[in-house]
């Protein structure tokens, strides 16, 4: 495996660039460790893992519609609170749960609206420097952005981080979403992690037998080589793939197993969250 | 206007071409789904038809291929590196529509499993990222390879230009998406509700840095694999997929292409309608009516007057600043809707039922 791989040691005093193929790596085992870390949350006893992977679909649909829709700054600041003690009632450590959602999507909406605060005609706040002019409008505007940005986005955290993913896919089905499309986003899924672990070992074992600094041209060629690999190497396994799946009896047309049972709770959360959502959406109108 | 784009442009460009939620109004959200789904569509009837085939685990194994290279960092000339997405190269490997539900499948997978790109945005995304990076790339890349030898170096070229274009006209598209938000969506005061700029700003700040930094990347990934296939693994170039598109949909664009060329021009040409003095003949408004000498209008017109408000009233777009540039936006969005509902209307008059399993029939 290529988690955990350890920065070579620096040879000079002088901050160096890191590695090529070792930002690569990072990126890589950064995607498998958060996925570890959510199917483990997922596991655990708290209120929305207790709940039917259907209703958790749609009424996160439901709060992304309100969040969407809502135009009053305070019905956005009350729905982003909503979701943050939905975390808290699902044992979702709550200082990860910020962390993981405002790092990056949020914080970067944020910087995309600086230009917003001072380009906005309208009543000023504030008077900086180099004449720039903070305005109201411009202020109201950009934190539209960041808070509907980062309810959104903890909206969904949420969803990801209590249900376990084979569940989720299950769920799609209520959306109307085919059977065959829910089976193939299954296999994708668990590709992810193959070809996440083969591109993984393809770079280690470059970066193993590199020595000194590549130029930017080499880089560039060893990186379309492996992609190249993984890409032929993907195109293989998908017919031995195809021929196990004949070997196992495919009959035709993928079938979803479905398991879900509504309970009382289940209709009870619902419910709920229909009647905040739609509180929200007919206050913040 | 210069200042924002430049700010705006040096920020990370790959992270715009995944919009996240609450950049696009719902009502933007809800036009791109219904636009995607011919095209989900006929990519999950032609994988019904096959089913039998190799498609499933092909497209499966696609999908998360173009999962993980857009995880990778691509060097590119001047010192930086991007992400790309790959869907040029799938475009290219396996055809347009392959790649469009491949790409989707991936954007599904990162939009619920990362939070990366927004869920009511997804139909947004997925028309950038999925159909017209493909598309594009596709159709510049068969244009210049045409019939040359598989291991040609015009096919090389042809997919870098491809891959480069494809990638900048679906930041275009990313900015005009952004850039609509002000004019349509704002509070009753003026202030915008969801992504801040005019398109005079969205579109600088979307274009230029990716024609200088992703869709370069984009573009030297799709040429260095290919010819990287081409020395290594000639069969993957030649796969069946290729065929789809250059059988008889070909054949029936090479006998349309004279018109197709033609609408460009045309759309070009457009702004010429603001030289002509006057409103056109019998389209007039309840105003227009009284200066030309009438007397008296009728209460019903008057009251139904104001029934419809037009999304791009007078072919123009206040947020532009500039009404030629409307007008040749406007003409845009009018082709792109009718060909959409003319091409929604065929499809629905010629569809046939999926044919059963071959399998199934058996047991």
């Amino acid at each position: 495996m290529f988690m955990g791989v350890p920065e070579p040691a620096a040879s000079t005093s002088r901050p160096r660039r890191r590695h090529f193929w070792q930002a690569n790596l990072a990126q890589l085992s950064d995607a498998l460790e958060q996925s570890l870390f959510a199917e483990r949350i997922a596991r655990q006893p708290g209120l929305l893992q207790g709940l039917d992977a259907r209703v958790k679909l749609v009424t996160t649909l439901m709060l992304l519609l309100a969040i969407s829709l809502s135009r009053s700054l305070a019905v956005l600041g009350a729905l982003y609170a909503v979701t943050l003690l939905l975390a808290w009632s699902s044992a979702v450590p709550l200082a990860f749960f910020v962390k993981r959602v405002w790092v990056f999507i949020p914080i970067f909406a944020g910087i995309v609206a600086v230009p917003a605060l001072f380009m906005i005609p309208g009543p000023a706040l504030l008077r900086l420097p180099l004449g720039l002019t903070l305005t109201s409008p411009g202020l109201t505007t950009a934190l539209f952005l960041v808070l509907r940005v980062a309810s959104s986005v903890s909206t969904v955290v949420l969803l990801v981080l209590c249900t376990p993913w084979n569940n989720v896919l299950k769920a799609l089905g209520v959306l109307r979403v085919p059977d065959v499309l829910v089976v193939v986003l299954g296999m994708t899924y668990r590709y992810i992690f193959l070809l996440l672990r083969l591109a993984g070992d393809m770079f280690l074992s470059r970066q193993s037998r590199t020595l000194g600094r590549l130029s930017p041209a080499d880089e560039r060629r060893q990186l379309a080589a492996g992609t190249g690999a993984l890409l032929s190497h993907s195109l293989q396994l998908s017919g031995e793939v195809y021929l196990a799946m004949l070997s196992r009896g495919l009959q035709g047309y993928p079938r979803v197993m479905e398991t879900f049972r509504m309970r009382r709770r289940d209709w009870l959360y619902g419910a709920a969250v229909f009647a905040v959502a739609a509180g929200a959406v007919w206050l913040g109108r | 206007m210069a200042f924002q784009s430049i700010f705006l442009s040096f920020l990370p460009s790959n992270q715009y071409m995944h919009i996240p939620d609450g950049y696009l109004s719902p009502v933007t959200c809800a036009a791109f789904f219904i636009l995607m789904l011919p095209f989900w569509i006929r990519g999950v009837r032609s994988l019904r038809q096959k089913m039998t085939s190799r498609n499933v685990p092909l497209i499966a194994l696609l999908s998360a291929f173009s999962f993980v290279i857009m995880m990778f960092n691509v060097p590119v000339p001047g010192g930086t590196t991007a992400h790309a997405v790959g869907g040029a190269l799938i475009a290219v490997i396996l055809g347009p529509e392959i790649a469009t539900v491949c790409v989707s499948m991936a954007l599904v997978i990162q939009c619920l499993f990362f939070g990366d790109g927004g869920i009511l945005s997804f139909g947004a995304n997925c028309f950038n990222m999925g159909v017209v990076l493909p598309y594009i790339s596709y159709f510049i890349y068969q244009a210049i390879a045409g019939k040359t030898d598989i291991t040609s170096r015009r096919r090389v070229w042809g997919s870098a230009i491809g891959g480069w274009t494809g990638l900048t006209v679906a930041s275009f598209c990313a900015g005009c998406e952004f850039g609509i938000q002000p004019a349509l969506f704002h509070t009753a005061s003026g202030t915008p509700l969801y992504a801040p700029y005019p398109l005079a700003v969205s579109i600088p700040a979307m274009v230029i840095p990716h024609a200088a930094v992703a869709s370069v990347a984009e573009a030297l990934l799709t040429a260095l694999v290919v010819a990287y296939l081409q020395r290594t693994n000639k069969a993957a170039l030649e796969m069946p997929g290729q065929g789809a598109w250059s059988g008889e949909t070909t054949r029936r664009l090479t006998r349309l292409r004279v018109l197709w060329i033609l609408l460009p021009v045309l759309i070009i040409l457009t702004p010429l309608g603001l030289l002509a003095p006057g409103t056109a003949w019998g389209e007039w408004g309840a105003d227009e009516l009284t200066q030309r000498g009438l007397a008296f209008v009728p209460q019903g017109f008057a009251s139904l007057q104001g029934l419809w408000g037009a999304p791009m009233k007078d072919y123009d777009l206040p947020a532009l600043g500039n009404s030629n540039l409307g007008y040749i936006l406007s003409a845009i969005v009018g082709v792109a809707l009718i060909a959409l509902v003319a091409w929604l209307l065929t499809t629905a008059l010629t569809a046939r039922p999926a044919p059963e399993a071959p399998d199934k029939e058996k047991s």
